[in-house]
């Protein structure tokens, strides 16, 4: 609970005091170029075989005859958008970006450095935290879709490669029974996602107290605090928004 | 000129700092000195406010910076520069970056203007052709003069030094101090020096405080340090043998 507090009490002071905002706008595109445009091989990468998988296995599983093989592009659509994609991709980019968030500020903290910016008169959580933060807010939903459109494309790959359906089995089932809402939900849940996953991944390096073994204990910290907060809010979006 | 008024800290019950008065003057290297663990980083970091004292006043020409209003705090905190014990200089920026740093963030400088200020401390600092190197290829005195440049760079009027010349060799350590004693006087700067390097304290202690304990028990200066009387401070100074001999002579 004292944990939660401070974290709450470390947002409120990323808004209190902060610099001019033309400050952040530098440090906002380099944050998202190294957040996101970094993390575009590991999503493409991830998500492709997922589809992948996702499509083989459901093929695997259609044993009866009477269930068209569209069920299989439909059913990778469908687990792509509304899990697959916003929350695995959340999970890998949690290990990814979020350990790396930690140990840069952990280092930054234990060589003095976020002491420098104080002793200047910065705000240094806002100064360091809150572009990481804006940034990955901006970019993981476009990740996510990437991740979506990829995943996708690798069930397609994969299906035809396999002979599990035939092209355009699979296309008619990408298309069938679309729900709209369904985009919308995946794209709340990157936001909600990238918040807690920078927010997290920043307070536990921001307060890193020792040396390098602590910076890694922070790290450690960072991703698994990350994974239970989007697990259970994944669960919370679900049941509110469905 | 600074001063500390009845400065108390402790941590989780245990006393650290218990009442400290001392006076740091305009113009002259001010030393805190004391063996490790004696208080003398934590009432460092009391007085340019990274650690917020449980108790008395810090006055920067006057001005309350414990207790100011926070557009007095900043304004105070904008005439401070630091040299951290590791320098802290940011990874991420080259030598430029990083002295250029301060000037980016608290002035509306031109941008030639800045460099040219820029180009004037690390010259002064003897480091006119590092501008595009980056910290991890610098050696560890040429640290500490890029983090001494980022200080001044924005024409502090105090100055802050954790340790100068913690890890350099003994020549690097006596450039460094030097260094740091021309710019106090050149610029007219008040600086405070936290060390427990006995030649940094006879070769540049225009004041200096022995701190034992968390209090402080001497003052005075580099010339009559070595007659001082008090019985901590004699074992501090004649702690090693260079200066146990030269005590018997």
């Amino acid at each position: 609970m004292k944990q939660l507090g401070l974290f709450f009490i470390f947002l409120g002071h990323l808004f209190t005091n902060r610099e001019p905002f033309k400050i952040y706008i530098n440090r906002i595109f380099d944050e998202a170029v190294s957040i996101g445009v970094g993390s575009v091989f590991i999503v493409s990468i991830v998500s492709s075989f997922i589809g992948a998988v996702t499509a083989v296995q459901t093929a695997y599983n259609l044993i009866a005859p009477y269930i068209p093989k569209t069920v299989i592009g439909l059913l990778v659509r469908d687990t792509t958008i509304l899990e697959l994609a916003p929350t695995i991709m959340a999970i890998v980019l949690a290990g990814k970006v979020g350990s790396n968030i930690a140990s840069e500020l952990g280092t930054m903290r234990i060589t003095e450095q976020i002491d420098a910016l104080e002793v200047m008169g910065i705000n240094s959580a806002s100064y360091l935290v809150l572009p990481k933060i804006i940034a990955f807010i901006f970019t993981y939903p476009m990740l996510v879709i990437l991740a979506a459109f990829l995943s996708m494309l690798g069930g397609y790959i994969a299906g035809v490669l396999t002979d599990s359906v035939t092209p355009s089995q699979y296309i008619i089932g990408l298309r069938q029974d679309f729900v709209p809402f369904n985009v919308s939900f995946a794209m709340i849940k990157s936001v909600v996602f990238a918040f807690l996953i920078a927010s997290i991944s920043s307070f536990k390096g921001y307060y890193t107290q020792g040396g390098a073994l602590e910076v890694g204990k922070s790290s450690t910290s960072a991703v698994t605090n990350s994974c239970i907060a989007i697990l259970l809010a994944d669960f919370l979006l679900a049941q509110l928004l469905l | 000129m600074i001063e500390t008024i009845n400065i108390k800290k402790s941590f989780n019950d245990k006393e650290i700092l218990s009442g400290i008065n001392s006076t740091f003057h305009k113009g002259k290297t001010n030393l805190i000195i004391g063996s490790s663990g004696t208080g003398k980083s934590v009432l460092l970091k009391c007085i340019v406010g990274l650690v917020k004292p449980d108790d008395g006043r810090v006055l920067f020409d006057g001005r309350d910076f414990t207790n100011g209003t926070r557009e007095e705090i900043t304004e105070i905190r904008r005439e401070i520069g630091m040299l951290f014990q590791g320098a802290a200089l940011f990874d991420s920026q080259t030598v430029e970056e990083n002295v250029m740093f301060p000037l980016d963030m608290l002035t509306k400088m031109p941008k030639e203007e800045k460099i040219d200020r820029v180009n004037f401390c690390l010259k002064r600092v003897g480091l006119e052709n590092a501008n595009k190197k980056m910290p991890s290829e610098l050696s560890g005195g040429m640290k500490k003069r890029v983090g001494i440049a980022r200080a001044i760079v924005n024409n502090s009027r105090y100055l802050f030094c954790d340790e100068p010349n913690s890890g350099l060799d003994p020549r690097t350590s006596i450039l460094i101090d030097n260094l740091i004693k021309e710019i106090t006087e050149e610029f007219e700067i008040t600086t405070v020096i936290v060390t427990h390097d006995m030649n940094s304290v006879m070769e540049i202690g225009d004041t200096i405080i022995f701190m034992y304990q968390g209090k402080k028990l001497w003052e005075g200066d580099s010339d009559n340090i070595l007659e001082g009387d008090v019985k901590e401070l004699r074992e501090f100074i004649f702690a090693n043998k260079l200066m146990k001999k030269l005590q018997k002579h």
